[in-house]
């Protein structure tokens, strides 16, 4: 019986070869190095085939990042959660009215204190957002983003999402290129990819009807990257949206990207409907994305947005059993550290609020990975950390 | 006495040199790979995109266990003052309440406790069958064990007046990891790895199905645990009398292994997978959202996996490590539905619930019951 294989290899660079023929189709494409169709990313969110879409997902990123998996100590610092668009955004739980009884607001110093975490383990980038305060002006954080480069001047700082920089806008009566001008000459490194939520205007009227529409979202974008600093980008799923709005909303993404190459990484954000108006009405207080969902969103990502050079699994969405299956469906990035998250735990999060850099680096390497630590910019710093 | 249990048909030899290599060497494919190796599997096993599950609830009789296992949260030794011995009364309005909810069977286990003896077993088995009629999947090989050693009787008498009295079927449990080497660190006092499959074999031989547990991430090595797999297999070739397979990870919390690092959701996810390319011969195997959480359950759906386990209506024993993930019926059909199967209510035979059927248990054990 010597030599006898029971379980032989997949031939060709797919480790799953789909079954129906719209996904093998698809599937060429992919294999081929073309770009996907609209209607393509619509068959992948509809296929029962996720170890598929999967497998097409794992090729597309090995070719951009082979087995690198990375991940950066960071820091998550929310200001305040006073938001303006508390009662507009019936998918969150964090902003409140400015004169409700668990309103906060920081003061600098605050800040500053809460940032010396830093200061005691291996933190490379804070990542800062918070509410719509209706009186914090821009110098609230032109200073802080001062403060703390002078405090941690090794430190990367991705703040303010393109819903807060419109807002500063608006309450300064200037345009939003100017206020992301004093934000770069303040010291911002890179903005992150909040607010985004679904642009598709019947899901945006029904979840947060008012808030920043589609184009200046995308437009406060653009003009970032044309100032030369890097953005993320995200989708919220899992309440309202269909297939198609999902794909209409990264199609959006695409194009921008095509012509500005400004965006680092897309990251899926799965709702949690805790303690929210929307969960409330949906009756659906309590539950979660199916882990299915989750990786499909990862993955049709991966595969749809072929320009975008990272993506990212956010494991206080989605659990970190959920993340490490991801990085075999083609996400090539690890949430990192966070140290203390607010937000999706006000909606009901019950994973943890922070985890140690030696956990991140393991579950990296248990997935048959190698972990790249990286900075802000994704340059990689160091060597892969040695457990 | 039936002599062999239905089950699936197995054709299979017992694992021969090059098959054992070539099994141990699938921990080291890619995960996708595998997922799609043992879908195949499944599908061929189990027709028709179907995931199963069953409506029971888990009746801890006893908790007071002479057993001592390092990774077990729920015991207590004899004269502390927590351990209890339910009453047949209390135990039978569980039952009530279980039925009322749709439940098809209970799930009666319990601590290794000294002062039961076989009377007690039958007792209470007849006055739940008399008072409270409802498939009993109770006692796994463990407890089989002390009861035949306190009564200083073979573990074929105790099956055989158990079944009489109203035994249907025997849970998997106690299996750990079937490695003697590996038992004797983290369950030195339990039975050993041939203890544990003979009293399967002999319950099969009663006509009486069972199932088959592994419970891994106590420091075992992949090749203890895929020993493990051909060991059930080995048997199944012999009996075809294991319905199922239910692999978890080991949840430190609580326990004397307290810190002990969880196997991670890959390392699950490929575990299962290999389980069903193992055991081709097992015709289900189970996800354990207890320990894994609904995310990865859902997600094991696609790697082999065609049974969701049971709703559980109560759950001491892992619960008392901290994981619990009970959930409601609308809850647990969404999940299967979401991953794009048809959800389907299961007897203890793995054969679908029958609305119409006039007696408490459509599987053959139950049925056979049903004529005086």
């Amino acid at each position: 019986m010597g030599g006898r294989v029971i379980f032989p290899r997949v031939e060709g660079e797919l480790s799953v070869r789909p079954e129906a023929a719209e996904l093998i189709a698809i599937a060429e494409k992919v294999e081929a190095g073309e770009r996907i169709s609209r209607e393509d990313a619509i068959a992948l969110f509809e296929t029962d085939d996720l170890l598929a879409v999967g497998s097409m997902a794992d090729l597309v990123n090995r070719r951009l990042n082979g087995d690198r998996v990375f991940y950066v100590a960071n820091q998550h610092l929310n200001p305040t959660n006073v938001c303006i668009l508390n009662k507009v955004c019936v998918f969150c739980s964090y902003g409140v009215r400015p004169l409700a009884d668990d309103a906060y607001t920081m003061s600098l110093d605050e800040v500053y204190a809460e940032a010396e975490a830093a200061r005691s383990s291996p933190t490379r980038e804070f990542h800062i957002v918070g509410g719509l305060h209706p009186k914090l002006p821009l110098s609230y954080y032109t200073d802080m983003i001062r403060g703390l480069k002078e405090r941690h001047p090794t430190v990367h700082i991705k703040a303010l999402t393109a819903v807060e920089i419109a807002h500063l806008a608006r309450l300064e009566g200037v345009s939003t290129v100017d206020v992301l001008r004093e934000l770069l000459d303040a010291g911002l490194d890179a903005m992150p990819g909040g607010g985004a939520e679904v642009f598709s205007p019947a899901v945006r009227s029904t979840i947060a009807d008012r808030k920043l529409a589609a184009d200046e979202w995308l437009q406060v974008h653009r003009e970032a990257h044309e100032l030369g600093i890097p953005t993320n980008c995200t989708l919220l799923y899992g309440h309202v949206e269909t297939a198609a709005d999902r794909v209409d909303h990264m199609l959006m993404l695409r194009d921008l990207q095509d012509e500005t190459q400004g965006f680092s990484t897309f990251i899926p954000l799965a709702w949690h409907p805790d303690n929210t108006a929307l969960g409330r009405q949906m009756g659906v207080e309590g539950e979660r994305t199916g882990g299915v969902d989750d990786l499909k969103a990862l993955a049709v990502g991966r595969i749809f947005l072929d320009n975008v050079p990272h993506i990212k699994t956010h494991w206080i969405m989605v659990t970190t059993k959920v993340s490490q299956i991801a990085l075999s469906f083609g996400v090539d990035d690890l949430e990192g550290t966070v140290v203390l998250e607010k937000v999706t735990h006000a909606a009901g999060a019950d994973t943890p609020l922070g985890l140690d850099l030696d956990e991140i680096v393991e579950l990296i390497r248990d997935a048959g990975k190698t972990p790249v630590e990286r900075d802000s910019l994704y340059n990689a710093v160091g060597e892969p950390v040695v457990a | 006495m039936t002599a062999i249990v239905s089950g699936a048909a197995t054709g299979l030899a017992p694992v021969d040199a090059a098959e054992r290599a070539e099994f141990a060497s699938l921990y080291e494919r890619p995960l996708l790979e595998l997922g799609a190796m043992a879908r195949e599997r499944a599908r061929a096993a189990v027709p028709g995109a179907t995931v199963s599950y069953i409506v029971d609830r888990n009746i801890n009789y006893t908790n007071v266990c002479v057993t001592d296992c390092s990774f077990c949260a729920f015991y207590r030794r004899p004269g502390h003052e927590e351990g209890y011995v339910l009453s047949n009364e209390q135990i039978g309005a569980k039952i009530d309440e279980a039925k009322r909810i749709g439940a098809v069977q209970i799930l009666m286990q319990g601590g290794h406790n000294p002062y039961l003896k076989l009377d007690y077993y039958t007792g209470l088995l007849d006055y739940i069958k008399t008072h409270h009629p409802i498939h009993v999947h109770g006692f796994s090989a463990s407890e089989l064990d002390i009861i035949a050693r306190v009564h200083k009787v073979d573990v074929g008498t105790v099956i055989g007046e158990l079944k009489d009295a109203g035994l249907d079927s025997v849970p998997g449990a106690g299996a750990e990891i079937l490695v003697d080497e590996v038992r004797d660190r983290i369950a030195r006092k339990k039975i050993d790895t041939a203890r544990w499959l003979e009293i399967h074999r002999v319950a099969h031989e009663h006509g009486l199905l069972s199932s088959a547990t592994m419970m891994f991430g106590a420091g075992e090595s992949r090749a203890d645990r895929v020993e493990h797999m051909i060991r059930v297999r080995d048997l199944q070739c012999e009996t075809g009398g294991f319905t199922a397979f239910i692999p978890w990870t080991l949840q430190s919390d609580g326990t004397e292994m307290d810190g002990t690092p969880e196997a991670t959701a890959s390392e699950y996810l490929k575990t299962i997978a290999i389980s069903r390319l193992v055991m081709d011969n097992v015709r289900n195997l189970q996800v354990s959202y207890v320990t894994q959480g609904p995310k990865v359950a859902q997600v094991a759906l696609h790697f082999g996996c065609n049974d969701f386990g049971s709703l559980m209506m109560e759950e001491n024993v892992v619960s008392a490590t901290g994981t619990d993930f009970i959930m409601p019926r609308s809850t647990l059909v969404q999940f299967i539905e979401g991953a794009g199967f048809e959800a389907v209510s299961r007897y203890q035979d793995y054969s679908p619930v029958r609305p119409d059927l006039d007696w408490y248990c459509g599987c053959s054990v139950c049925m056979d019951r049903r004529v005086p």
